[in-house]
């Protein structure tokens, strides 16, 4: 693209911005850090017994014993499937629902004033009904976790096909576009940004409704490690548990972000 | 509400339109004709009900009374692009046409407009004089029998506005569909139409021929008599201007 006598004089421009890019990227970690440091510190110095908290040593020595014995992994592995079915119900869902809601009067009528009502209502409130429904098998946490996701990902994509822009629409009707292809090359790629805010939130709320319904109401993965180590005051267990979270929601954040990032390609310049 | 009849073979023919909005009367009785192949410039005042009638012809508005003949395949440029942000100059253009036919075509048109090394392009990198080419080359590709353009120069600059003026009469030449022009610029109509008209208290009130060959200078002495009387039309009066005072003279920038 770029004229060959162009590149000297954009080099410069270019380094200087991937260094800032680090610079950012440092003082992001900076948070973190300082955060591990204070915990060094008050276990440290004992300001903290270790039955309150263990020291970041000693909390990774604990993670490489549940990782060798092999607790962790398949704690890890059991609630991140939960979370992917269950997002990925949620997801489908949620999107079948607001499409349906946003194309018609009828549609609009039946589930709107519905899923308006579902939001209001504290999901984690519904676990004691969901547990005598599905008893405790696989079902009720992956159901619980497709419901609390399948609500903001409605209310975004909703909103989103509702806010699509009419001078948009207009122009597709002069192409003579079908109604079919205007949802298709008009509405939902309009709707994708909100759609995706939705997706991103979804999947922090997935985390923390499977984690409460599995301290809850369950016999495996990481919530019930968790509580588990409570009972046996292992509070070593518990912050590993904690961590591991932290890193996973981390992850599924980055995740939607890539995704974010190929999608809405249209809007960086 | 309006009577539709679609023939490719027949120009446009509007016979008295009626538009109201919340009961106020927009366009009274609106009678218009364009003979297939023709370039006519609808001029009028700052909410005269120029859009109204553009749609009203590209059939996105119902009107309230009257009958519409116009050609089948009619495509509109706007005032902005409205190229759809999420798709590349190219697909954009192809918006809506069967596969087979079109790769060949879109290209073809974009090479028309000058834009084949913008043919990857987000629309949102494109300049606004490159962004109206891309909705000029959706509109062509379709090969419209009716070009209805919606002050598509509007948000140029003079110079940009220029070179756009030239391509539309290049590619009017080549293809001839019948145009519909709706500007401010009184200018812009002089340059590029067969014919223009007024529009005032919801009626067409002037119908003026423009004979003088193009291309066309704005200093041509032949417009200078049609200049006068339309913008004395328009109400704006001319009398005591100096004549190359005129040249530049648009109602955009005497009403706004
Ligand atoms: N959808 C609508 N609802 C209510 N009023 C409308 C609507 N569309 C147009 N109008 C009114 O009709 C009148 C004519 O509007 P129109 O857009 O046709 O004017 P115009 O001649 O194109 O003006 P401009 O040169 O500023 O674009 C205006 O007073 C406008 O407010
Ligand atoms: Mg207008």
């Amino acid at each position: 693209m770029n004229a060959s006598g162009a590149t000297r004089s954009r080099a410069l421009p270019v380094q200087a911005r991937a260094r800032r890019r680090h610079l950012k990227r440092f003082r992001r970690l900076l948070g973190p850090l300082s955060l591990l440091a204070i915990w060094a510190l008050v276990t440290g110095l004992g300001v903290v017994s270790s039955e309150d908290l263990p020291s970041p040593w000693h909390t990774l020595h604990t993670a490489r014993e549940l990782i060798s014995d092999g607790q962790l992994p398949s704690a890890m592995l059991i609630s991140v499937r939960r979370v992917i079915i269950g997002l990925t119900i949620g997801t489908v869902a949620g999107v079948g629902l607001a499409v349906l809601a946003s194309l018609g009067q009828l549609g609009d009528d039946l589930i709107d004033s519905s899923m308006q009502l579902l939001r209001t209502l504290p999901i984690l409130a519904m676990v004691p009904l969901i547990v005598i429904w599905f008893g405790i098998g696989e079902t009720p946490k992956v159901f619980i976790v497709a419901l609390a996701t399948a609500i903001p990902i409605y209310l975004n994509l909703y909103s989103g096909i509702r806010g699509t822009d009419r001078k948009l629409l207009d122009a597709a009707r002069t192409l003579e576009l079908s109604r079919l292809q205007i949802i298709r090359h008009v509405i939902l790629p309009g709707a994708m940004a909100p759609f995706l805010v939705g997706l991103r939130y979804a999947a922090g709320i997935a985390w923390l409704v499977l984690v409460v319904s599995e301290q809850i109401n369950a016999t495996s993965g990481l919530g019930y490690l968790i509580v588990n180590a409570q009972n046996f005051l292992r509070t070593d267990i518990v912050v590993v548990g904690l961590v591991v979270f932290g890193i996973l929601g981390l992850l599924t954040d980055a995740g939607v972000r890539a995704l974010e990032r190929r999608v809405l390609a249209w809007r960086s310049t | 509400m309006t009577a539709w009849i679609e023939d490719p073979a027949a120009g446009v023919r509007v016979r008295g339109l009626r538009r109201a909005f919340d009961g106020r009367t927009v366009l009274g009785d609106v009678d218009l004709d364009i003979a297939p192949g023709e370039f006519v410039a609808l001029l009028g005042a700052s909410g005269s009900g120029k859009t109204t009638i553009l749609r009203a012809l590209a059939g996105l508005d119902p009107a309230d009374a009257g009958t519409i003949d116009a050609p089948p395949r009619r495509a509109v440029v706007f005032q902005e692009h409205r190229l759809m942000p999420w798709k590349r100059v190219r697909a954009n253009v192809a918006l809506g046409l069967d596969r087979e036919a079109v790769a060949a075509r879109v290209d073809e048109t974009l090479a028309e407009v000058g834009l084949s090394g913008h043919a990857n392009a987000w629309p949102k990198t494109l300049s606004g004089g490159e962004s109206q080419r891309a909705a000029l080359a959706r509109a062509l590709v379709r090969r419209p029998e009716l070009l209805l353009l919606d002050e598509p120069f509007g948000a140029l600059d003079a110079l940009t506005r220029m070179k756009m003026h030239d391509l539309v009469l290049r590619l009017w030449e080549n293809h001839r569909p019948a145009v519909l022009l709706v500007t401010h610029d009184v200018d812009e109509a002089l340059l590029l139409a067969d014919r223009a008209l007024v529009l005032v208290n919801g009626r067409i009130e002037g119908d003026y021929a423009i004979q003088a060959l193009r291309p066309r200078q704005r200093t041509d002495p032949d417009l200078e008599a049609t200049r006068d009387s339309l913008l004395s039309r328009l109400g704006v009066g001319s009398g005591s201007r100096d004549p190359r005072q005129l040249i530049s003279l648009s109602l955009e920038e005497r009403t706004l």
